[in-house]
């Protein structure tokens, strides 16, 4: 299941997202890293400094792509002055699949820049999945969606956030990529138990995990990936890993960013994980 | 309610302006009391009221939104101050709501907008207005495309009154009233060297910055704003210089835009050739001219 069609059967390894902070060093000392995950819109760009050093990693390291604005969730049409840039971006980083969340954020043309909370209901299910459809079809390159962290619910959800995420995948036949972490923040602002999430998720769909620190707060968790992970997340990806065997893994950093050597070091953490689930399988 | 309908009720509420101490406002858009309106559509949970929950993304989305555009435009910022620069900001993102999927685009409709509500800059609209171009300049020239450059070989041979050029697309011509190329200097040199620095530190140093703004003078320049190495230059040009420069982005040809230049000073011809030549070496060696004429990217 590691390598399957929603990451064109690759098994990358544990990487960590290529930010600003560290490329003089990624570019000077050329530490060995499996693989790095770059934010697609801040190389959604016509040249410069960034395109420049998106060459040069691109020349040394395996790269996929995340997205963070497609809101495939968004009752609005596709952009597609967006869909057209994304596309040129894919085409120079050969990206082997492309991940964006499994959220809305923009109505009648106007962006909010975040990632709000889907309404779990039917509906929106549907046209979720045919939005990722039309921009796999598109893009030509396997899609892979990410639940994400929630401080809110909706009255008008008619299903859990699981069987949401299952209802959209099976309409879509997409990947996912299965943050544990934002399972886990949600879980405690909604009172749900992660476990139930991570059991309920096929296995065969997961093309990549994702996992981050947070902050708490004293009535709830804000999803801000600037602390390391903490262990019950690590159980969850644990978890997760005897569910869905040796999968591409990626620790997101991306506020108080420390060196490059203590977040790939926090990346690697998950090596302990990945050997037990080889062993597992080998026994 | 439908998909549609909910992310309109949502998005109305999250975008609606925060109350001065940062909090949710307590009336809806629609007029009801926000309470109400949140328990409509947002459930509660045993911690938090359906209120506080919408809360988290109103906050998040001022926040998120106001830091994009303090990071863009620090020039602007130490020219008004913090608290006009917020206000400025609020009402800019109230009235134009991002309409890109990138917040690289926030500040794309700020001058056009600062110019029909110059009560936002007070006293400052002019050099706020220099300030705005500038910084957007400065993003522009930043990331925008580069064409193979034309070198001073590829033009030898090509000299004539007949030649068109293209300017390179990361080339920004400016005509400013005030000097703000040395504010905006000096805010990066600063930021630079007080990366490291305490906060209170960087306060101080920060109100010196502010009080010289409020002693900058009016003073016309011509800027090119450009890029060579992957890092933007501003580059101070004569005034004939910049004409030149304006006349052949708008599409005339080289004879046209020297026409237009120096047509009412034949008496100075020949310095002004020489003039015009060694500009033109200048520009060569910069590579702002490219071969190909180019649709600049729409952002």
């Amino acid at each position: 299941m590691p390598a399957n069609r929603f990451n064109r059967f690759t098994d990358y390894g544990i990487g960590i997202g290529l930010r600003s902070p560290h490329y003089q060093h990624i570019l000077t000392r050329k530490p060995v890293v499996d693989w790095f995950e770059i934010i697609s819109e801040n190389f959604m760009i016509d040249g410069g400094r960034p395109m420049h050093i998106l060459d040069q990693i691109l020349d040394q390291y395996r790269v996929v792509q995340h997205g963070v604005s497609m809101y495939f969730g968004s009752a609005d049409r596709i952009d597609r002055e967006h869909l057209r840039r994304l596309k040129d971006l894919v085409k120079r980083t050969k990206t082997p699949w492309l991940s964006d969340h499994l959220c809305w954020g923009s109505v009648d043309g106007r962006y909010t820049h975040d990632l709000l909370p889907m309404p779990y209901t039917f509906e929106a299910a549907a046209k979720t999945a045919q939005k990722i459809r039309d921009v796999r079809d598109y893009l030509e390159v396997p899609i892979a969606v990410e639940n994400v962290s929630s401080y809110a619910e909706f009255h008008v959800s008619e299903m859990t956030e699981w069987e949401f995420l299952n209802e959209v995948v099976e309409r879509a036949d997409c990947g996912i990529l299965l943050d544990v972490n934002n399972i886990y923040v949600s879980s405690q602002n909604h009172s749900f138990n992660p476990f139930d999430y991570i059991n309920s998720v096929p296995a065969e769909r997961v093309a990549q995990i994702h996992i981050a620190g947070h902050s708490k707060y004293e009535k709830y968790i804000l999803d801000t990936h600037d602390h390391p992970v903490i262990d019950p997340v690590w159980k969850l990806y644990d978890r997760a890993i005897q569910r869905v065997g040796h999968t591409a893994t990626l620790l997101e950093w991306d506020d108080s960013i420390p060196t490059f050597r203590e977040v790939h070091n926090e990346a690697l953490k998950a090596n302990r994980f990945l050997a037990k689930s080889v062993l597992a399988r080998a026994v | 309610m439908s998909l549609l309908s909910l992310q309109r009720t949502m998005a109305k509420a999250v975008m609606q302006p925060l109350t001065p101490s940062e909090h949710m406002s307590q009336r809806a858009p629609n007029g009801d009391p926000m309470s109400k309106h949140a328990a409509t559509f947002i459930k509660p949970n045993d911690r938090l009221t359906s209120f506080e929950r919408l809360e988290i993304y109103n906050r998040q989305y001022w926040w998120r939104l106001m830091a994009s555009l303090a990071e863009d435009f620090p020039g602007l910022q130490a020219v008004l101050g913090n608290r006009r620069f917020e206000a400025l900001c609020k009402a800019y993102l109230t009235e134009c709501p991002s309409r890109s999927f990138t917040l690289r685009n926030l500040g794309r409709d700020l001058e056009p907008w600062l110019k029909k509500n110059p009560r936002w800059a007070g006293s400052k609209q002019d050099i706020a207005l220099d300030m705005l171009r500038l910084e957007w300049a400065d993003i522009e020239a930043f990331d925008s495309g580069a064409e193979e450059p034309l070198r001073p070989a590829d033009l030898a041979g090509t000299a004539g009154s007949n030649l068109r050029l293209t300017l390179q697309p990361y080339v920004q011509l400016l005509k400013l009233r005030y000097p703000v190329d040395t504010l905006v200097l000096e805010i990066k040199k600063f930021n630079d060297d007080t990366e490291f620095l305490s906060n209170a530190f960087r306060e101080r140093r920060k109100r010196k910055r502010v009080s010289a703004v409020a002693q900058l003078k009016p003073k016309m320049i011509f800027l090119a704003v450009h890029r060579a190495d992957d890092s933007v230059y501003f580059r101070r040009l004569e005034a004939a210089e910049y004409g030149l420069l304006l006349a052949i982005r708008n599409g005339m040809t080289l004879g046209q835009a020297v026409s237009a230049v120096f047509a009412k000073r034949s008496a100075h011809c020949e310095a002004d050739l020489a003039r015009v030549k060694e500009w033109f070496r200048n520009w060569s060696e910069l590579g702002w001219f490219c071969s190909a004429p180019r649709k600049s990217a729409k952002k």
